[in-house]
């Protein structure tokens, strides 16, 4: 279990850590630790709990329990600045720049230098003029972040993280934004500093990058440690076996069946130069099918393109059969083609409207007809939807924001049936609601697929895609990688699939 | 005791109340104030502004705001004055000084809607260009001598003065707008959450044009009125209104960050700041002082406003923390989604720690 053999001090050690948000427990007493000059790979599914303990490590969450040490000194992390003053650097995945700023200010941003009251940007330029030089850098330091790529920008930030000083260094999914030629001089940089002592705390989904990287690593599933141990005594299989785990369970989904007739969504060739290339996709009326991915995969955009949210570069859709262009919402609401958001607060929800107002929004015409609007059969129309979805709410005037996420979902997915579309695009439909409330959505998706309504739903929990779904689409990195029948289905080879970004199918 | 504060709010009659209140205790202070000459006279002076306050309203509501509201209604105004003059046609000078008002503010739909620039700073642009506009076609000179034209704004239809006639027929009007056609739904969907308005089907920006049209119909027949009034057509007139417009409906509850507010709210803000302003003047209180006081009330509301919702905020969190289910109705929610800005206190109620 430890990899710790030799008799050093760890550099960081975190102790039977747990924390739990309202309805969910995120981690579990969770022991974690980290040796100077080595790189440990943190791996696990979407939801495992990674950014729960990085969040912790550094500052933002609180632990409900536990403790964390630093060179065997027990430390309280109370925010990321008290972090930073342990020596705790945390490189995000989604890289927060200030575009307007200078290479040299982004050095020094939160500890600016002062000399007699007054920034002193000479030292400022001064410093970072050397940094760059002995990183081999010839850009000016007057130059603004937002002429620089997001590569560069990570390298920068690494340059600052080591400049103050920084002993742990976390780098959540360093590669998920740079390009392929750059993670060689990405892995050359994390190997310097490893030889320089620093202790690298690595999150990745990809395996080829864990084993190539990593001395120890430590495998977390639904917030416990399932694995911790050095790279050496494991290999990439059991890693993803770990993260995935055995027990799974077909029979928690109410899956029916239902008769599967034409085509009634198809996708050529759908492009976006920035977010994905050459998707083909189809969808058949009554059949649910799956999306799977990991984050950042492109899964989203390309629901959102079909939507009409996300510009196309290429690509034909057709519906019924019949080719239309879906230039915006409407239009693909007109078509008959509607989408559940991933992010229902962003983009679901009027959260000053009441739950009656938010459920009729998509079809103004049902209710407000010959210049008035129709009180009484919008209240019939919403109370008929709310029934069958069994929204819990105090009555239908109810403002959307004051009921759980469950619920708010409920009430979208009514939106959506009130509409009576031929395909429901469903973008993580069970995020963040509780399990009752998801087998609810479940048992909708089936009488749905019943009713003849085709289906294609992103989801990130591979146990619910298998579930589900009649089919499966995967996809990495902007490209579809594979189409799964049930025969194929298992969650190895979807993930094998998820993290694949060469194969095309 | 602030906690009491809020469960005493009466939600979106609480407006009215206070209405109720100012002209309670007006009519104590001057007994001249519940005179049928005062009474007509603040109700001839409050056409003008109310006009305009229902145009910032209606984009406030959706997320916009109009700076050029004064200046575009002098404009506005002082064009169809000329046009009158020139024609003898009253609804050819009507009709001028609403095509005037529409079109400065199709221009700014157009930047707004069409090309994403932030509505302050288009209508502020707005507010000089349309400035600049009267005084080069007036020469800074004021239009006088309107003959029959002052009948728009001095007239009287029995008791009725025809200004009060005017708020009357343009308040049906834009309550109905608002609250019983697809487009005022829209607009206060676009105004609450514009991402998730497009993605519910909702073409907003044609919602944002159609909101300045009418903001821009209003304004100028504001402008009309106005120059009636006054028997003038004065470029320098207006100076200010778009922030006194914009008083109105936030005191009567209409919400600065937008999806929320009702016309009835608004009506009842203009009432109260032109009750009070008449009992300011009729108690001989100076102008500046009356100026302090409408400030310090601009500010409580406001802040009251925000407060409130920040208490609605903590009920939120709350609730998502349990189960929502179960939890006593807010208590009677507006049909409209309107309610009030002031109204999101009321979801304090019942469940605030």
């Amino acid at each position: 279990m430890s990899a710790a053999v030799a008799s050093e001090t760890p550099r960081l050690t975190v102790t039977g850590v747990s924390k739990s948000f309202p309805g969910v427990m995120a981690l579990q007493d969770v022991t974690f630790t980290v040796r100077p000059g080595t790189v440990h790979a943190l791996c696990g599914e979407n939801g495992a709990g990674k950014s729960t303990l990085m969040k912790i490590i550094n500052g933002i969450y609180s632990p409900d329990t536990g403790e964390m040490r630093i060179d065997d000194e027990p430390v309280r992390v109370r925010n990321p600045i008290e972090a930073r003053a342990k020596g705790i650097a945390m490189i995000s995945q989604e890289l927060n720049y200030v575009p307007d700023m200078t290479i040299a200010e982004s050095f020094f941003i939160g500890r600016l230098p002062t000399r007699f009251g007054k920034v002193d940007w000479a030292h400022m330029r001064r410093e970072a003029r050397r940094l760059l030089a002995e990183e081999g850098l010839d850009y000016s330091v007057n130059r603004k972040l937002g002429s620089l790529t997001v590569s560069e920008i990570q390298t920068l930030e690494i340059l600052r993280a080591v400049y103050h000083d920084a002993d742990v260094l976390i780098m959540d999914e360093p590669t998920s934004a740079i390009a392929h030629r750059e993670v060689a001089s990405l892995f050359a940089k994390i190997r310097r500093l490893r030889a320089e002592g620093k202790a690298i705390i690595y999150i990745s989904h990809k395996m080829d990058e864990v084993f190539e990287l990593a001395d120890d690593v430590t495998v977390l599933r639904d917030g416990t440690v399932v694995s911790s141990q050095p790279a050496s005594e494991i290999g990439p299989e059991t890693v993803i076996a770990q993260m995935v785990g055995r027990d799974l369970d077909h029979q928690s989904y109410p899956k029916e069946h239902a008769e599967i007739g034409d085509t009634v969504l198809e996708a050529r060739g759908l492009s976006n130069s920035q977010l994905f290339e050459d998707i083909s996709l189809s969808v058949r009326k009554g059949e649910i099918v799956g999306l799977a991915g990991l984050i950042g995969a492109g899964r989203s955009e390309v629901v959102r393109a079909i939507f009409g949210l996300e510009t196309l570069d290429a690509g034909e859709i057709e519906v019924d059969g019949q080719a239309v262009r879906l230039r915006s919402p409407k239009a693909a609401i007109d078509q008959g083609v509607v989408m559940l958001s991933e992010d229902r607060r962003l983009v679901g929800i009027i959260p000053q409207m009441s739950i009656k107002q938010n459920a009729t929004l998509a079809s103004l015409r049902k209710v407000i007809r010959g210049g008035f609007t129709r009180r009484r059969e919008e209240e019939t129309i919403a109370k008929e939807y709310f029934d069958r979805l069994s929204v819990k709410a105090p009555s239908s005037e109810t403002r959307i924001s004051s009921l759980s996420g469950g619920n708010q979902q409920k009430v979208l997915l009514a939106r959506w049936l009130i509409a009576e579309p031929k395909v429901l695009l469903l973008d993580e439909p069970t995020r963040g609601i509780d399990v009752g409330a998801k087998f609810e959505i479940y048992k909708i998706m089936t009488q749905l697929a019943r009713q003849g309504r085709g289906i294609l739903m992103i989801s990130s929990e591979l146990p619910e895609l298998i579930g589900m779904c009649d089919r499966i689409y995967v996809m990495a990195a902007g490209r579809l990688t594979a189409e799964l029948t049930p025969d194929q289905y298992s969650q190895e080879t979807i993930l094998t699939h998820a993290m694949n970004d060469s194969e095309v199918v | 005791m602030l906690a009491r504060l809020k469960a005493l709010d009466t939600g979106r009659y609480s407006i009215f109340l206070i209405l109720g209140a100012v002209v309670v205790v007006a009519s104590f202070l001057s007994e001249n104030f519940m005179t049928t000459n005062n009474v007509t006279n603040v109700l001839r002076q409050v056409a003008v502004i109310t006009i305009l306050a229902y145009g910032a309203m209606t984009l406030i509501i959706a997320g916009m705001i109009d700076l050029s509201a004064g200046a575009v209604m002098a404009f506005a105004g002082v064009v169809s004055v000329i046009v009158y003059k020139d024609t003898s046609s009253m609804l050819l000078a009507i009709l001028a000084g609403i095509v005037v008002g529409v079109a400065c503010n199709l221009v700014n739909a157009f930047l707004v809607a069409t090309l994403r620039t932030p509505a302050f700073i288009v209508t502020l642009g707005m507010m000089m260009i349309a400035r600049g506009a009267v005084l080069q076609l007036t020469q800074g000179q004021n239009v006088l001598q309107l003959g029959d034209f002052v009948v728009l704004g001095q007239g009287s239809l029995g008791p009725i003065p025809l200004p009060t006639l005017f708020l009357v027929i343009i308040t049906v009007i834009v309550w109905y707008l608002m609250s019983q056609t697809r487009y005022g739904r829209s607009l206060y969907a676009v105004g609450g959450n514009e991402e998730a308005a497009r993605a519910a089907g909702i073409a907003v920006e044609r919602v944002k044009y159609q909101a300045f049209i009418v903001n821009g119909v209003l304004v100028g027949f504001a402008g009309v009125i106005f120059m009636a009034r006054v028997n003038a057509g004065l470029p320098n007139a207006g100076v200010g209104y778009e922030l006194q417009a914009i008083t109105a409906p936030i005191i009567g509850g209409t919400s600065f960050s937008g999806g929320i507010g009702t016309t009835a709210g608004t009506l009842a803000g203009a009432l109260i700041v032109g009750v009070l302003g008449n009992i300011m003047n009729l108690t001989g209180v100076g102008s500046y002082v009356q100026q302090i006081v409408m400030g310090v009330i601009i500010a409580v509301a406001v802040a009251y406003d925000v407060w409130s919702k920040r208490g609605k905020r903590k009920t939120v969190i709350l609730k998502n923390d349990g189960e929502a289910d179960g939890q006593p109705p807010a208590s009677g929610e507006a049909p409209v989604p309107a309610g009030s800005g002031t109204a999101s206190g009321r979801q304090g109620k019942g469940v605030s720690p």
